[in-house]
């Protein structure tokens, strides 16, 4: 809101106050892991528990927090408090907002050219790959959820009707990819419009746990009916898609035979790239254009108040159920995708931890904001891959780095809107004006 | 016939698990506002500590069983609502002025946290313990050879629910921290004017919450004799989904709709598929919700302008 008192930022808490805090911080902690680390439960050999004691971690753990609760509130004394108005010199603001304005071109060319530059890096582009995939998935979810403002706990199921539709059109009748992706995209918007009918009148967190119950739902369908979906040995041997009927593989009629050069297959996992780049690239230009389309218009009126937007005489079920496909159909393309590039799939794919995550990515880049959904897919897939060799601790630290996240940003990373309809001149506004819906 | 009353009993005491748990959603959601994710995690915990405390009993000799039941509640109600105290104080309440889905989304990543943390400090296998309390009573004896009973497990998970339920509603109807929630669920600046601390009493309602949820976890662990660190999730959405049923900030409505839910789950599983118990209970809750949206009990909401 508003910068707080001067008097409040020129007292400085002493050390001792800093000493007392650090120890109450290492008292709670001394409590909350004296059992759950001082102590290891085991099944012993005989099946019966057996346990056995862990004081020194327990010691090492509560020393942690004590230290790590001086470091923390040295930094909070050094960065002043939140509320501060911080005055940045005018040559830094217009360097940022060029680099603003430069960060989505140049992300835009270095991701054209990610399979040029890292051909021989089969790791970095099946990390490109994944990425672009959250990306789509979070420029998906952003309709529902950021343009909307409906909050949707169960994109994944639509993520799953579409990799579901594509495998099992796929193996049963021998359609290709390229017929199954609209198919995929038909389907999940179908079933979009049937979760969308029954949550019409529900608003805010019953409609959070209604489209969570729907996410779960599918994927236990999906877990339980075995003699379509294979339950949980899921569906194997997808084909992968083809260049206008030409497979990329080894074989005569491959891709590198007609082209008469030497197989590689990197070429398919190329080919992979650009096709998750288009479909990204879809959901963004078709998202930017509908916003500007009265349906986008009633979207972000619909997010903004419901009551005035019925009062104004927009019709609040079809402009609910268009944002439900709309967002249902890219999540459906994802997931045809998904089942064609993993060859492979099983209902443990579609958990409500990928729902939470897309969201996480949608709300950490700013909702709404096409380029911020974009740096958030990056730092949050990016990062979870950074911390691939902390092995089991990486959910620890992945959970603890959104809940910091969260609190350092709770706007997301891009702090600023460019608003969809404005009288005399465009200005950017900041986030906090942007209301996030009450459905 | 008997199957059915058998049936009717496993999903009561089933049902009184999911209620307490659902009543810590329920009175976080009355009081702040958010789904608080954490909670089915803290219910794990609950589980965790209650058996870790069980074991240290039973090798240190002790043998009367009320005894170390008393021991183990108390503990595992201590420690566990200073779980909802660090919670609250470390993910909420830095957000709670911001926009609506900021704590919700620090509530999933503290989620993710509760629950890696109890995987990585006591290990991903499942923990089973000897049962505890044994017995029962044979209520009837049937013609076809089969029997109804109820077992002691099952009388002290119904009992401790009814006290704990009792002595929560006298809590939030007569003391002055009851009424110092009420006044923050209505407004809490207007509450803060009038002298009531409302940091203080949203800290309290999650350490209560917890306290309930740990309870929870302790009958769980009696009744299924196993803990495990991912049966927080499963158990976390049921409980919501049965304070959203009875409609969400409601108290009574969340004992209730965890009784519908454990009833709806137990009879479904028994006649129909065990496999589709889950999908039973949701699309029950999508039926209810479309015919009934603020749930059985909850109040209409006022749609302001």
């Amino acid at each position: 809101m508003s910068a707080p008192p001067a008097a409040q930022t020129s007292r400085a808490p002493g050390a001792a106050f800093i000493f007392k805090k650090a120890l109450i911080s290492a008292l709670v902690a001394l409590v909350l892991f004296s059992l759950m680390i001082g102590v290891r439960t085991e099944a012993g050999p005989q099946g019966q528990l057996i346990y056995w004691t862990r004081f020194g971690d327990l010691a090492a753990m509560v020393a942690t927090v004590f230290g790590g609760s001086i470091v923390f509130e040295l930094l909070r004394q050094w960065w002043g408090p939140v509320g501060t108005i911080r005055v940045v010199p005018p040559a830094v603001q217009s360097t940022l907002s060029l680099a603003g304005r430069l960060i989505a071109p140049v992300l835009l060319v270095f991701t054209f050219l990610v399979p040029v530059i890292f051909y021989n890096e089969r790791y970095i582009l099946d990390l490109g790959i994944l990425v672009l995939t959250y990306v789509m998935l979070g420029w998906g979810l952003n309709v529902v959820v950021g343009l909307a403002g409906l909050l949707d706990l169960g994109y994944v199921a639509f993520y799953a009707v579409g990799a579901y539709s594509y495998a099992l059109l796929a193996t049963n009748f021998g359609l290709s990819f390229w017929i199954c992706l609209p198919l995929a995209g038909i389907l999940a918007a179908f079933w979009g419009v049937l979760l969308g009918f029954p949550v019409l009148r529900l608003r805010g967190d019953y409609l959070a746990i209604v489209t969570l119950a729907f996410g779960e739902i599918i994927r236990l369908v999906l877990l339980n009916w075995q003699s379509v979906t294979g339950g949980p040995n899921g569906v194997t041997g997808i084909p992968r898609p083809t260049l206008f009927g030409i497979p990329l593989s080894a074989g005569d009629d491959g891709l590198a035979a007609i082209l008469g050069i030497e197989y590689s297959p990197t070429h398919r996992i190329v080919f992979l790239f650009y096709i998750i780049l288009a479909l990204a690239l879809l959901t963004n230009w078709v998202t930017i254009r509908l916003r500007r389309l009265p349906i986008g218009r009633a979207w972000e009126a619909l997010r903004e108040d419901e009551v005035a937007c019925r009062a104004l005489g927009i019709n609040t079920t079809t402009t609910k159920l268009t944002a439900f496909a709309t967002g249902a159909m890219f999540g459906g393309f994802a997931g045809a995708f998904f089942a064609t590039r993993q060859g492979f799939i099983s209902p443990e794919s579609f958990t409500f931890h990928e729902s939470a995550l897309v969201l996480a990515i949608v709300v950490l880049g700013g909702m709404g904001s096409q380029l911020g959904v974009a740096l958030a897919a990056l730092a949050m897939i990016g990062g979870f891959e950074l911390f691939r060799g902390l092995d089991q601790y990486r959910m620890l630290v992945f959970g603890m780095a959104m809940v910091l996240l969260m609190i350092w940003r709770p706007r997301g990373l891009i702090g600023h809107r460019a608003p969809t309809v404005f009288l005399k001149h465009n200005q950017a506004i900041s986030s906090d004006l942007v209301k996030e819906g009450h459905g | 016939m008997d199957y059915f009353a058998q049936q009717l009993i496993n999903g009561l005491v089933l049902g009184s698990i999911y209620g307490l748990i659902a009543i810590g959603y329920t009175m976080v959601y009355g009081i702040v506002g958010m789904i608080n994710f954490a909670h089915g995690d803290i219910f794990m915990i609950g589980g965790f500590i209650a058996l870790i405390t069980f074991l240290i009993l039973v090798s240190f000799g002790l043998t009367a069983v009320p005894l170390i039941l008393l021991i183990v509640l108390l503990v595992s109600m201590a420690i566990t609502a200073l779980y909802g105290w660090t919670v609250e104080r470390i993910a909420y309440r830095p957000l709670r002025h911001s926009f609506r889905l900021a704590p919700m989304l620090s509530a999933i990543g503290m989620s993710f946290v509760l629950t890696n943390f109890s995987q990585v400090a006591q290990g991903a296998r499942v923990k089973p313990v000897p049962p505890i309390i044994t017995g029962g009573y044979t209520l009837h004896e049937g013609a076809e050879g089969f029997v109804v009973q109820l077992s002691n497990v099952q009388i002290i998970v119904v009992i401790t629910t009814v006290v704990l339920l009792a002595l929560f509603t006298w809590l939030v109807s007569s003391t002055r921290l009851g009424r110092d929630m009420r006044a923050c669920e209505q407004d809490q600046t207007m509450a803060s004017l009038l002298g009531v601390d409302v940091d203080r009493t949203i800290s309290m309602t999650f350490v209560i919450g917890a306290a309930l949820a740990a309870v929870a976890g302790m009958m769980y662990l009696l009744y299924y004799g196993l803990v495990d660190f991912f049966m927080g999730f499963v158990a976390g959405i049921k409980a919501f989904t049965a304070a959203v049923l009875g409609g969400i900030g409601s108290l009574p409505g969340a004992m209730l709709g965890g009784l519908l839910i454990g009833l709806i789950e137990t009879l479904w599983s028994a006649y129909f598929s065990v496999e589709y118990k889950d999908v039973a209970a949701f699309s029950i809750l999508i039926v209810v919700l479309i015919f009934l949206p603020t749930g059985l009990l909850g109040r209409p909401e006022v749609e302001k302008v």
